[in-house]
C-alpha cells in the first residue's frame, strides 16, 4: 500500500541525501572555517577511519581485535621505509638520525608519500591475511588477547631493529612548502581515507558478504554448519580493514614527521584502545556508530585534555567504564531501538 | 533405492565413555529414516560424527559414495548434507528474511559473487519458504525475538533454502506446541516428497517418527539395538525394554 509509505515532510530518501550533502559541505569547509584546529580535525578523521575499520571485525563479525593498532604502526614504518629508500640507503639514513641532514626533493617527497600510503595499505592487508590465518582460530577473548599480543610483540621487535632506527624511531622530511598548506593536505588525505572507507562499507554491508559477516557474529558454528566459507569472509574483511588502518598510519607518519615505535607507532594503550571505545560509544555493528562515536570521543578527549589536565586519564577511564557497563548499545544502538522509524525499519502490518 | 549415507563400523568415544560402538546403518536416498533411542544413547553423537563436527575413532562414513569422515563441517555442508541443531540455532540479531538469504547454497558461491546483492528470485524463494513454514507474517522480526518453536520452523526453512540433498534433523518436534506438530510433520513429508530431500531424523515422539519413517534404527548405550520397518521396531521387545528401563 503506497499510502502507508508517505510520512510527514520529506520522504526518507530525500532527507538522507540532504543530510549527506550537508555533511560533505561541512567536511570540505571545516579546515577553512576552523583554521586553528586543522591538525585536530585531521586527527578526528584518523579516529573515524580506525573506528570504522575496527567495527568491521569487532562490530559486524564479533571478532574483537585489540591488535588493529599493529596495522597502524606497520603502515607508518612501511611508508617511511619506502620514502627513504627512494632517495637514500635506509640503514645509513636511520643510523645518521639526528646527525646528518638529508634533503629530499619535492618529487621524491610526493612520490614517497603516494607510494608509501598505497604500499603501507597493501602490506598491511597481506599481513592481516597471514596473521588472521593463525589468530582466527581463536574465539572470543582469546582472539582479543592473541591480536593484542601481536601488536605488542611487533612494537618490541621494531624497537630493537636498528635498520629502521630502533627505539629512537624514524624522522621523515617536513612537508615541503607552506606549513598551513601541509596541514590542509593532511586533513584532506585523512578525510579521503575516511570517506572512501565509509562509502565502501555502506555498499559492502548491503551485499551477501555483509550478511555473511553478521552470520559469523550471530552464530559462527551455525554458519559453518550451513557451509559458509567463514574463514574466507573473516580474512577478507580484516584485510580490507588493515588496508585502511595501514594507509592511515602512513598518512600519520608524514604528518607527525618523527615517530618512535612504542609510544607512537604501536601505541596499544592509546589508539589501540581508543578505536574500540569510539565504536562502543557510537554503537557496535552499525554503519554510522563508529563515525558518531569517533566524533564524540575525540571531542571528549580534547576537552578533558585541555580543561582537566592531570585528570584527563581518569575522565577517559570513567568514560570507558560507563560505556562498557551501562551503555553497551551505543548511541546508534540506542536510537535504533527507540526510533526505528528514523532508519526506515517497519515491522509487522506497517511493512505491508 | 540406493544408499545416500552409508555408515560402517563407526566408533566414537569421549575419554572412557564409548558413545558410539561399531555402528553400521544405511540411509536410503529419497526416503525418511528415523533414529531413536533413550536419552544418552548416542544419537546426537552419531549426527555430529556424520557432519564432521568431531573426528571418529574408527569406521567409515560415506555420502553419495564419497568418504566424508575426514572432511570438516563446512565442506560436508557444501556437498549438500546439512543438519539442524537440537538446541535450535539461528542468527538472532538478523531478521527472518536475512536469515533465509544467508542460507543460500554456498557450495556454488565464489568470493566475487558474495559481493553482489541477493537477486529478486532469491528473495522470492525466501519469502515462499517462509510462507511454507508459516512464518511469512513474522519475516521482518528479529529472529532472536521469535518463540522457540518458531525458531525451529525458521531453522527448518533455512535448511530448505540451502537446497540440500540430505538433511539430518535433531528432534524437529521437541519444544513445539502439540497442535503445531501435525503441521510440521506434514511439512517434513512434503519437503521429502516435493523437494526430494532425503531426511534422517532423531525423534523422541514415537507417534511422529512411526508415522513418517520408512526405516527406523534404535540405539541404546551407543550400540545398535534394532532396526527395520516402524512396525517391527515398535513391537521389538528389546526396544520396549530399553525405553522402559528393563536393563
Amino acid at each position: 500500500m503506497s499510502g502507508a509509505r508517505k510520512s510527514a515532510g520529506m520522504p526518507i530518501e530525500a532527507r538522507r541525501i540532504a543530510l549527506y550533502l550537508v555533511l560533505i559541505a561541512l567536511m570540505l569547509a571545516a579546515p577553512f572555517l576552523f583554521p586553528g584546529f586543522r591538525t585536530q580535525l585531521a586527527a578526528l578523521w584518523l579516529m573515524i577511519v580506525v573506528a570504522l575499520a575496527w567495527d568491521m571485525t569487532g562490530g559486524q563479525m564479533g571478532y574483537n581485535s585489540l591488535g588493529n593498532v599493529f596495522f597502524y604502526g606497520t603502515g607508518m614504518y612501511v611508508a617511511a621505509v619506502i620514502t627513504i629508500a627512494l632517495a637514500y640507503d635506509v640503514g645509513e639514513y636511520t643510523s645518521a638520525a639526528g646527525g646528518g641532514i638529508h634533503a629530499f626533493t619535492d618529487a621524491q617527497y610526493f612520490a614517497g608519500m603516494a607510494l608509501g600510503i598505497i604500499g603501507a595499505g597493501v602490506f598491511c592487508a597481506v599481513c592481516a591475511l597471514l596473521i588472521g590465518y593463525i589468530t582466527f582460530g581463536l574465539r572470543g577473548p582469546y582472539f582479543a588477547i592473541g591480536t593484542l599480543g601481536v601488536a605488542i610483540a611487533a612494537g618490541e621487535l621494531v624497537s630493537n631493529w636498528e635498520w629502521v632506527g630502533g627505539g629512537q624511531g624514524i624522522s621523515l622530511p617536513v612537508y615541503p612548502g607552506d606549513l598551513e598548506t601541509g596541514k590542509v593536505v593532511f586533513y584532506f588525505l585523512f578525510a579521503a581515507a575516511g570517506i572512501a572507507l565509509f562509502v565502501l562499507l555502506r555498499w559492502l554491508y548491503t551485499t551477501r558478504f555483509g550478511a555473511a559477516m553478521n552470520a559469523v557474529r550471530d552464530d559462527e558454528e551455525k554458519a559453518e554448519a550451513m557451509g559458509l566459507h567463514t574463514l574466507r569472509y573473516k580474512l577478507a574483511a580484516w584485510s580490507i580493514a588493515a588496508f585502511f588502518v595501514g594507509a592511515a598510519g602512513a598518512i600519520s607518519a608524514f604528518q607527525l614527521i618523527h615517530f618512535e615505535p612504542l609510544e607512537t607507532a604501536y601505541q596499544t594503550i592509546n589508539l589501540g584502545i581508543f578505536m574500540v571505545v569510539c565504536v562502543l560509544l557510537g554503537g557496535k555493528g552499525t554503519l554510522w556508530g563508529p563515525v558518531v562515536g569517533a566524533v564524540l570521543f575525540h571531542v571528549f578527549k580534547e576537552v578533558t585534555w585541555n580543561y582537566l589536565l592531570g585528570w584527563q586519564w581518569v575522565a577517559l577511564g570513567a568514560l570507558i567504564v560507563v560505556t562498557v557497563v551501562y551503555f553497551q548499545e551505543g548511541v546508534m544502538g540506542y536510537l535504533m531501538r527507540r526510533k526505528p522509524e528514523w532508519f526506515g525499519i517497519r515491522v509487522g502490518r506497517e511493512a505491508e | 533405492m540406493s544408499a545416500i549415507i552409508e555408515i560402517r563400523g563407526v566408533t566414537k568415544s569421549f575419554g572412557g565413555v564409548v558413545a558410539n560402538k561399531n555402528l553400521s546403518m544405511t540411509v536410503e536416498a529419497g526416503g525418511i529414516t528415523g533414529l531413536i533411542g533413550p536419552n544418552g544413547s548416542g544419537k546426537t553423537t552419531l549426527f555430529n560424527s556424520i557432519v564432521g563436527y568431531h573426528p571418529i575413532d574408527a569406521g567409515s562414513i560415506k555420502f553419495e559414495g564419497r568418504e566424508i569422515s575426514k572432511l570438516p563441517v563446512q565442506k560436508i555442508a557444501r556437498l549438500g548434507l546439512l543438519r539442524t541443531f537440537q538446541q535450535t540455532r539461528i542468527y538472532g540479531a538478523m531478521n527472518c528474511v536475512e536469515n533465509m538469504l544467508i542460507s543460500l547454497p554456498h557450495r556454488k558461491m565464489r568470493l566475487a559473487q558474495s559481493f553482489a546483492r541477493n537477486s529478486a528470485a532469491e528473495r522470492k524463494r525466501a519469502a515462499g519458504l517462509l510462507e511454507f513454514v508459516g512464518l511469512y507474517e513474522k519475516r521482518l522480526l528479529r529472529a532472536g525475538s521469535l518463540s522457540f518453536g518458531q525458531q525451529k520452523l525458521l531453522e527448518f526453512a533455512m535448511a530448505l533454502m540451502n537446497e540440500p540433498t540430505g538433511l539430518l534433523l535433531d528432534e524437529p518436534t521437541a519444544g513445539i506446541n502439540p497442535t503445531l506438530i501435525n503441521g510440521l510433520v506434514d511439512r517434513l513429508k512434503r519437503a521429502n516428497r516435493e523437494f526430494g530431500i532425503t531426511l534422517f531424523i532423531i525423534e523422541h515422539n514415537m507417534r511422529v517418527i512411526m508415522d513418517m519413517a520408512d526405516t527406523i534404527y534404535c540405539l541404546a548405550h551407543g550400540e545398535m539395538l534394532a532396526h527395520g520397518a516402524p512396525r517391527e521396531v515398535q513391537n521389538d521387545r528389546r526396544v520396549i525394554d530399553a525405553y522402559l528401563g528393563a536393563h
